[in-house]
């Protein structure tokens, strides 16, 4: 890599300005992905700077992955070729702001908690407390994809992302949508952008409607023994006339991490989860959003469903805006703090049709059992799961001559058991030496009838898509599709 | 046209499931829109398969293909403007599942987009894109324009209320993008394909999302002596939080015309008046409608209204779905623009179209979803003049370059289709226009699938050949 490093460095460096790259290697080895390092970093001030560096790129056929804070760079397959690191955390500030037409026009470096801050004045918000989010800048959100427990009620990123600017791999800055909630104008190109991890395109705006924020909220929390009461209920709450802003079943182990990371926070709670509620039971967490009257209404609902036979032996906990705090800021980081509880943690996404996931959460915690795994799991009432295999620290990988990663057969066999139950599973989060034994796309469980891989039958529309893109495939190659 | 490929289409389907004749092909000319295009051959197939089969055939004789719904569009989508084979889903109408439990439904593109609200209302669910021409129109029509309605305000436009397509792609393969659930792995191809306006590939069956009816529906009909008043409540709603389920504005020329047709209880006197709608619980519906009430009183409301019952309601409601055709009394043609705009310009915008209007000596009627943004100032034109008519499409573009200029958009709801390629250029530029090619001959590299739409002829296929526009006759269009 050091004479690749002796060739391009200086030409980019003159090419942009020597204070815009670096090929320093303690700067670079900040730049890891998947035990990969790049040989440059570049990081760019405006649009114009991204579309120089990409022609740049083209010109010298290197490879570019673009990058944010670099919480969520563990997604995707290891790359297969990256020679220069994208920082785009010089683009930021907010482009337009018009609180009267709920839309906001921000550049793709800016940290979210600097656009959240504008928008909390003029008591709006979006809806994107995804993991990591206080860290994470607004377009690392959406091109890794991650989605939030408010999904329920505002929907994901392509639901509210309503135009966007960025470069293509020819080194253009092109466009798509615009800044108005309700647009038909040529193709929804930025709906592409959304968990493509940057292997489209480098996106340098984004534009979004924003959403007027609650007068208040109410969190409401029951808790059962038995994870099949929870899912049941969920369903209940899912059919009654009330209109949660999220609802998210935990199970027992992640609320164990939720108490620890309670207990080892510098700050006092305003309102502790610790002996409030069972700890080893299965939690059904509902957020209501409105006027207090509105919020009255749902605790009334609540304790009449509380009451019900079906929620026999459970417990209703009712938290007003500053108590439920906490918990969902412990829910919509149950990402981090899974990975934080093992070295070698692998979260799987599930999608399934809700009806069907009690079901498969009862396949999965035996699978899970039958592997000797610790296991923890979120799940959306929009039927996502989150599963996540925890295995304890040090124990060794099976030895040679078959050095298979331990979580490679249990990770085969969720692909495996999702397939069989037209789920669709993808491992978003899990250690690299993982990803040389299963392909974290589901890829490897291949249909029978058809002989395509089971989630993406498009698969080679997305190819085409990729080469109409980035024709020379500089971005991120090998990450998402080969 | 190629007599070989009318030969192969009625031996494959059958005689009875192709028309060529003059007499017959004409019917499918035209769609809502002022535009023209005539298909030489229309067939009707009854199943995918039969899809992937004609458009293997037409592309063998490389003929251009054309989806069709009912023809409500009105931008000319649906329109063969390079001639062709049409392909009309009419026979292709079937709901196939409703899956209460989950709430999605999975329908074939022929299905009339209240029907299917109709199979879902046993459930408590409905769909809820609403174009105004929903008692018509079909959701494969609305999939390939991302058509919007009354009530997108506050529950979305088509795109996000579709969650997994099947397609046929020009060279007859059939696909499917997305998963019952819409969180497919990998690029969200079915948010791509919606609004594609066919130019992609051609939708054989969609997998939508059906929403929960609310427990309470609260109408309200804002009634006011000045446009700008009207408008002015229509923004601060907006910036006081509330997102109202619709917030439709008639102005008084609409008013006037759609009250004595309909008598909805419009006062004729009136400058406009809103019509607007909260949805939810009891308890927040309430409270909305109070807020609703004092923003327009605030902004000197003659009178606020709210429905007593349901049948007041869709009175109401009548009045402005059916204020299309009521214009039809006005002047022998109409021309209905849609255009968008940031919300916070909707005041000087209506003004600068009153200003446009008596400039080129037009009556400009304007009925649209305010509470969004999405005009839709209808010109009345008498079509057997010539000048007439170019002056009502020279005003149209006017009012259209306005809208861009004020940080708005060519197109809220009906779609760029060839109604408006030539102003694509207003918004886009070289580099974003090569890579939608880029894009687009990824799918359809041949050009054969509803070709000289969305682009500028310019930047377009290379081979299309264009008749001149004429005006159409004069028919009450469906929005």
């Amino acid at each position: 890599m050091a004479s690749a490093i002796s060739n391009f460095a200086p030409r980019l460096e003159s090419a942009i300005g020597a204070s815009h790259v670096s090929a320093d290697p303690s700067v670079c080895s900040a730049y890891v992905v998947d035990e990969m390092t790049p040989s440059a970093v570049a990081k760019p001030d405006s649009a114009e700077e991204v579309a120089e560096i990409v022609r740049f790129a083209a010109l010298e056929k290197l490879s570019l992955i673009p990058c944010g804070h670099r919480t969520k760079l563990r997604i995707g397959m290891p790359p297969s070729r990256y020679d220069v690191a994208l920082d785009m955390t010089g683009l930021q500030q907010i482009a337009h702001y018009d609180p009267g037409d709920l839309t906001v026009s921000v550049d793709a470096g800016t940290n979210f908690n600097d656009l959240a801050a504008p928008l909390h004045r003029q008591k709006q918000f979006l809806p994107l407390s995804v993991p990591f989010y206080f860290d994470s800048t607004i377009a690392g959100i959406i091109a890794s994809g991650v989605d939030s427990s408010l999904r329920h009620a505002y929907g994901t990123a392509r639901d509210f992302l309503i135009g966007a600017e960025f470069v293509d791999g020819t080194g253009r800055i092109c466009k798509s949508g615009g800044r108005v909630v309700k647009n038909v104008s040529g193709y929804d190109l930025h709906k592409l952008l959304i968990g493509s991890l940057g292997t489209l395109a480098v996106i340098t705006r984004l534009n979004f409607r924003t959403f007027p924020a609650a007068p208040s909220s109410r969190g409401l929390v029951l808790s059962f023994p038995a994870p099949e009461n929870a899912f049941a209920l969920s369903n209940l709450v899912e059919q009654s006339p009330l209109r949660p802003a999220s609802i998210d079943v935990v199970s027992p182990q992640l609320f164990k991490l939720f108490l620890e990371a309670e207990k080892n926070s510098p700050e006092l709670p305003a309102a502790p989860l610790q002996g409030k509620v069972p700890a080893d039971s299965w939690h059904l967490c509902v957020s209501i959003e409105g006027t207090s009257e509105v919020c009255d209404r749902a605790s009334g609902e609540f304790t009449r469903i509380a009451a019900l036979p079906e929620a026999k032996h459970s417990q209703l906990l009712t938290l007003d805006e500053a108590e439920g705090a906490d918990l969902w800021h412990y829910l919509g980081q149950s990402v981090p703090l899974l990975l934080e509880a093992s070295a070698e943690t692998a979260v799987f996404k599930i999608t399934i049709p809700p009806s069907r996931l009690a079901l498969l959460v009862e396949h999965l915690r035996t699978l899970a059992d039958q592997a000797s795994l610790a296991h923890a799991m979120l799940t959306r009432a929009c039927g996502v799961v989150y599963f996540a295999l925890l295995p304890p620290a040090g124990e060794p990988s099976r030895p040679a001559p078959a050095p298979l990663h331990r979580l490679a057969e249990p990770a085969a066999a969720v692909f495996s058991l999702c397939a069989s139950e037209n789920a669709y599973a993808t491992l978003p989060w899990c250690p690299t030496q993982l990803k040389r034994e299963a392909n974290v796309w589901g890829l490897d469980s291949v249909a029978p009838a058809s002989g395509q891989p089971v989630p993406l039958p498009s698969l080679a529309l997305m190819r085409r898509l990729k080469a109409a893109f980035d024709p020379q495939n500089l971005f991120a190659p090998g990450r998402f599709l080969v | 046209m190629d007599s070989g490929l009318l030969r192969d289409l009625e031996q494959f389907l059958g005689s009875s499931s192709v028309l060529s004749q003059p007499e017959d092909v004409v019917l499918y000319e035209y769609d809502g829109s002022v535009e023209k295009g005539r298909p030489d051959i229309v067939v009707f197939p009854a199943t995918t398969q039969e899809v992937s089969h004609i458009v293997k055939l037409a592309a063998k004789h490389r003929a251009p293909i054309v989806g069709r719904g009912a023809g409500t569009g009105l931008s000319g989508g649906a329109l063969a403007r390079t001639g062709g084979v049409m392909i009309v889903f009419a026979r292709m109408n079937r709901i196939l599942s409703i899956d209460p439990q989950n709430q999605r439904a999975v329908v074939q593109p022929g299905v009339v987009n209240f029907d299917l609200s109709l199979a879902a209302a046993p459930h408590g669910l409905y769909f809820a894109p609403d174009p105004s021409s929903q008692k018509s129109c079909t959701i494969g029509g609305n999939v390939a324009e991302n058509a919007g309605g009354p009530h997108t305000l506050a529950y979305g436009v088509t795109t996000n209320h579709v969650t997994a397509l099947e397609l046929v792609l020009p060279d007859g393969e059939v696909v499917r993008v997305g998963n019952g659930q819409g969180d497919a792995p990998g690029y969200d191809l079915t948010g791509l394909f919606v609004g594609s306006e066919g130019t992609l590939a051609l939708v054989t069956e969609i997998t939508v999302k059906l929403s929960r009816k609310p427990e309470a529906v609260e109408t309200l009909l804002a009634i006011f002596d000045s446009v700008d008043d009207a408008a002015e409540t229509v923004v601060d709603v907006t910036a006081r939080a509330i997102i109202p389920a619709a917030c439709e504005m008639l102005d008084g020329w609409t008013l006037r015309v759609v009250e004595d047709f309909v008598h909805a209880g419009f006062p004729r006197d009136s400058a406009a008046v809103l019509l607007l709608e909260v949805e939810g619980l009891r308890e927040a519906v309430a409270a909305q409608a109070r807020a609703i009430a004092e923003v327009s009183n605030a902004h000197h409301a003659r009178e606020v209204r709210l429905a007593r019952d349901n049948a007041e309601r869709e009175l109401l409601w009548k009045g402005r779905k059916n204020a299309f055709g009521a214009l039809g009394r006005l002047a022998p043609s109409n021309y209905v623009l849609d255009g968008v705009i940031p919300r916070t310009k909707l005041p000087q915008t209506l003004r600068r179209i009153r200003e446009i209007g008596a400039r080129y000596g037009f009556d400009i009627c304007n009925i649209f979803h305010a509470g969004d943004g999405n005009l839709h100032p209808i010109v009345l034109y008498d079509p057997r003049d010539r000048g007439q008519f170019e002056h009502a499409m020279q005003a149209s573009a006017e009012i259209i370059r306005y809208c861009v200029a004020v940080g708005g958009a060519l197109t809220g709801e009906h779609g760029i289709g060839m109604e408006k390629s030539e102003l694509m250029p207003l918004l886009f530029s070289d580099a974003d226009f090569d890579l939608m090619r880029r894009v687009h001959d990824a799918f359809n590299p041949a050009c054969l699938l509803n070709p000289g739409k969305i682009f500028p002829l310019s930047k377009g296929c290379g081979e299309i050949r264009v008749g001149s526009r004429a005006p159409s006759d004069s028919r009450p269009s469906a929005t």
